[in-house]
């Protein structure tokens, strides 16, 4: 639209900014993305997220907003076309649910998988195992919200791109094609569709960038 | 209908405080199903069996969890009168931001506090705490706008969210022996905490100070 500035600061390997991207592209809107150096913060993310100081920042007609799922819906609301979050209220709630479920029980679960060791390693992953077995148990349909993308599958498909890398590097099963066959199907069709395929970072680049940060987790863990 | 609505809760609760304040401001009549802690009943595990908390809203036998889930939830179905997010987009998502801040940073911290070993690191949360409430004290000029709540005239969603825990505050307060919201570092806050309970929708859902020092005495460290 004429007149309107929309910017996505964020970076190439985070999940929580590829969300964005993918609501951003979905939706159509033209946007300027810039890449953060989380190493050497700058002084635009600083003074647009004082509070977490972190990607995702979407910063529109020089309002920013930070915090991926708030992000989400300010763009369901604003871009009113290909909506995301469903009409109904109940199903509304619902898609709320599932995408708070992720960010509150999945990711930490994954994190300690995928940094730590021994039995704290084998309890994490044990954990993300029955975590996905609940989301498999909360799909209905082609996607979590019916047919069409919408915005639980926005909020969490980047797990079915992530978690295989977690378990290559790490060398634990934690999605169970037999126990999660639903679940394995639908991360399956959400990656290869277009518009969300063109955003995802080369595996290999993803691959090696999380095996580094592993290596510098682990070897300065005192 | 009254039984179309059932809160499962419990009173000590700030989560299930919330979805009352937000239930009464929509007027809605609803049953309210005491939970007692020690034991969960079959309706709770049966209709939130993912965390096993309340509050569990159920409307027309459908259940719904996660109290601010439910609030938004509440203000979408019941929408005629007394809206607690605002229409515009980015009020909206400013309210969300803080909402989760409250529930993922603030909350946490204060919470925290009891458990704490060592009086430097109980020093240290309790710093922490009063660091949110100043942040939180800015958020409440920018919203409310010279008004009296978040929200402006009525009760908005940071109103619920934050003026849930007072109870809690206040017991944490008087457990250590300080003063978390005061008048050198949110004045505002102060004033605001003052009218939050005294409003007709909060009034006779916010647990009382007293009884919750009881009650917290009874929970195992």
């Amino acid at each position: 639209m004429a007149g309107e500035s929309v910017t996505l600061i964020g970076l190439w390997s985070s999940p929580f900014v590829l969300r964005v991207k993918w609501a951003l592209e979905v939706k159509g809107i033209e946007y300027q993305y810039v890449e953060e150096d989380l190493s050497n913060k700058s002084a635009m993310l600083l003074q647009y997220n004082p509070v977490y100081k972190k990607v995702p920042v979407l910063v529109h007609d020089g309002k920013p907003l930070a915090e991926s799922l708030v992000i989400l819906e300010y763009i369901d609301e604003t871009w009113k076309q290909t909506p995301l979050l469903p009409h109904d209220p109940y199903e509304k709630a619902k898609a709320r649910f599932w995408s708070r479920f992720v960010d509150e029980k999945c990711v930490p679960a994954l994190i300690t998988t995928f940094f730590k060791g021994g039995e704290e390693q084998q309890k994490a992953g044990q954990e993300v195992r029955e975590n996905l077995k609940i989301l498999e148990g909360g799909i209905e349909g082609k996607h979590f919200g019916g047919e069409k993308i919408g915005f639980v599958d926005i909020a969490i498909g980047w797990l079915g791109y992530w978690i295989p890398i977690v378990e290559e590097i790490v060398g634990i099963n934690l999605i169970d094609k037999e126990l999660m066959p639903k679940l394995d199907a639908w991360f399956h069709d959400f990656l290869e569709h277009p518009v969300i395929k063109e955003c995802i970072p080369p595996r290999d680049k993803l691959l090696n960038h999380n095996k580094a940060s592993r290596k510098v987790s682990t070897s300065s863990s005192t | 209908m009254k039984s179309e609505v059932k809160l499962l809760g419990a009173w000590p609760s700030p989560f299930v405080t919330r979805v009352r304040i937000a239930l009464n401001m929509k007027s809605v009549e609803y049953e309210f199903l005491e939970e007692r802690l020690e034991s969960k009943s079959q309706l709770l595990l049966q209709s939130n069996p993912i965390y096993q908390k309340i509050p569990v809203l159920i409307h027309r036998d459908k259940p719904l969890s996660e109290s601010l889930i439910i609030v938004q939830y509440v203000d979408d179905v019941w929408s005629s009168h007394s809206p607690i997010l605002p229409s515009d987009p980015y009020d909206r998502a400013i309210a969300r931001f803080w909402a989760a801040y409250i529930d993922e940073k603030w909350y946490p911290t204060m919470r925290s506090i009891r458990g704490a070993e060592g009086i430097e690191e109980k020093k240290r949360l309790i710093e922490e705490v009063k660091k949110g409430l100043g942040l939180l004290e800015e958020v409440f000029k920018n919203s409310s706008k010279g008004k009296g709540f978040y929200g402006g005239d009525q009760l908005g969603m940071l109103d619920i969210a934050l003026g849930g825990f007072l109870g809690w505050l206040r017991v944490t307060e008087i457990a250590n022996g300080v003063k978390l919201l005061d008048q050198g570092n949110t004045p505002e806050l102060v004033k605001w905490a003052q009218r939050f309970c005294e409003h007709d929708a909060v009034k006779h859902v916010m647990p009382d100070t007293g009884k919750l020092i009881e009650f917290a005495k009874t929970l195992k460290r």
